[in-house]
């Protein structure tokens, strides 16, 4: 047990986009692993290619040349259906926009990828009420998104992110719809429950305050890993801005 | 450094296919395209506009025959005389009405008008849904699961429509009917005729809906799960 497990692997992966008639290489060449049960922020200016890497991380988008494993399994070689159980069994997706579907209720929203999942309906409703209890929405399941705040809605996403229990959580900027606050309560929700629960939670950020609680940090930039902080050398680093000031 | 451990670590157990494939009961497609219809009422209510119009249409056309062939059954020539007062263009020998070519002509192309607005309504429909559709796909349906929820709502907005057009329709031409020839025309008619009529627009109404939300449904079943990760709106 004391050597951690890789579940993400990433190996000399490229990307390139058509744009009209040029060729724009997104990735070029990225080697990353992310150990089980870390929270992983990817940081980057946009247009760094931080969300290509994070969607190929995601299964949503096939590597130009390389490879992706997740769990050891590449996911270039997994056909339609298989992609599909793996992102409804494997990965829990948290959306910048919340991405809540607006006709049902959250206690619908949660159920959901347990119905895809083969689990039958009075047990999704069980365990969807206890994961909305967890995330601390327990007396709210019948209401329709449109009547939650961004945050709750925010909270919701989270809950149905779990529903499956996934090994990875993907966090596409999960705070960048909410004020600083709000934020904040996300952002230790989703600390408490990779730590709980030992969920993989990986998200692509450009906010600071996901820093404090990463084990591991990386920046990218133009395509390329500029670095990659361990949570050792974070705290050293902010150490010293700490002495500095 | 080649391994490839099952994707469970639970489960040491090499896996079948079938315990690897997303599912999306009957049932619950079935709760979830209702609820689509439910929430988005209005929207619904002009997609299916079209149709109840074009199919009452046809059910008028048909029922008014079906009344025509009651009357000329009942082989009385003052009925003849009115019906051809009406715009029946019957000889002295004939003992069938039959809708003329035109007739007919306009008929279907109202129904081809039907068709393309309800095509163009889907389309509008389908990218409205972009987000939620890419969400379902991230949650892990599959393309199926996409096409059979629109068809299901394309089928339950066709069937409540068509039906609601073909009554509308037949109700309205015997209502005409009564007006011109009198009650002669409830005695004389034949109800069999007349639920073939209403039976066979609201089939025709179905299959058009179905028709209709064919080429939407699929581009919306294709869609990548990346669409809904992308912010602009």
């Amino acid at each position: 047990m004391a050597e951690l497990r890789n579940i993400v692997r990433v190996s000399k992966v490229t990307r390139t986009f058509q744009l009209g008639k040029t060729e724009v290489l997104a990735l070029k060449g990225v080697d990353l692993s992310i150990a089980a049960g870390h929270y992983v922020s990817i940081m980057g200016p946009s247009g760094s290619g931080k969300s290509t890497l994070f969607n190929m991380i995601g299964g949503l988008d096939k590597p130009t040349s390389g490879k992706v494993f997740i769990d050891e399994v590449d996911i270039a070689q997994l056909d339609a259906y298989e992609l599909a159980w793996l992102r409804c069994r494997k990965i829990g997706y948290i959306f910048q926009t919340f991405n809540i579907i607006q006709v049902m209720t959250a206690l619908e929203n949660v159920t959901l990828p347990m119905i895809f999942a083969g689990v039958n309906n009075d047990a999704a409703v069980e365990k969807g009420i206890q994961l909305l209890k967890l995330v601390g929405l327990g007396d709210r399941f019948r209401h329709k998104p449109s009547e939650l705040s961004g945050g709750q809605q925010q909270r919701v996403a989270v809950a149905r992110a779990l529903a499956n229990d996934p090994a990875i959580i993907l966090a596409d900027e999960p705070t960048g719809n909410l004020d600083l606050t709000t934020g904040e309560e996300i952002i230790s929700l989703l600390k408490s429950l990779s730590r709980e629960r030992n969920v993989t939670i990986i998200s692509a950020t450009h906010d600071i305050k996901m820093l404090n609680v990463s084990d591991q940090v990386v920046w990218i930039r133009d395509g390329r890993i500029e670095r990659i902080e361990d949570r050792a050398e974070l705290s050293i680093s902010v150490g010293q801005i700490d002495t500095r000031t | 450094m080649k391994k490839n451990l099952p994707l469970s670590s639970s489960k040491k157990t090499p896996f079948k296919h079938s315990e690897r494939l997303v599912v999306l009961p009957f049932k619950k497609s079935l709760e979830i395209s209702w609820q689509s219809i439910r929430v988005r009422f209005f929207r619904s209510l002009i997609t299916t506009m079209s149709l109840v119009l074009a199919v009452s249409f046809l059910s008028f056309v048909n029922v008014n025959n079906d009344i025509a062939n009651g009357l000329l059954s009942t082989r009385d020539t003052v009925l003849r005389e009115t019906l051809n007062r009406f715009g029946y263009d019957l000889g002295p020998e004939d003992t069938r009405a039959e809708s003329s070519p035109k007739m007919r002509w306009i008929v279907i192309l109202s129904l081809l008008v039907c068709v393309v607005g309800i095509v163009n309504a889907q389309l509008m429909a389908v990218t409205e849904r972009f987000r939620e559709i890419g969400t379902m796909k991230c949650l892990g349906a599959l393309d199926s699961f996409i096409l059979r929820l629109f068809l299901l709502e394309a089928g339950m907005q066709g069937l409540v429509g068509s039906a609601m057009g073909a009554l509308s329709g037949g109700l309205f031409s015997l209502l005409a009917a009564v007006v011109r020839f009198g009650t002669v025309v409830f005695t004389s008619i034949s109800w069999v005729e007349v639920a073939g009529s209403l039976l066979l627009a609201t089939g025709v109404g179905c299959f058009l809906s179905l028709l209709g939300v064919l080429y939407p449904a699929v581009v919306a079943a294709k869609m990548l799960p990346i669409e809904a990760m992308r912010v602009e709106h």
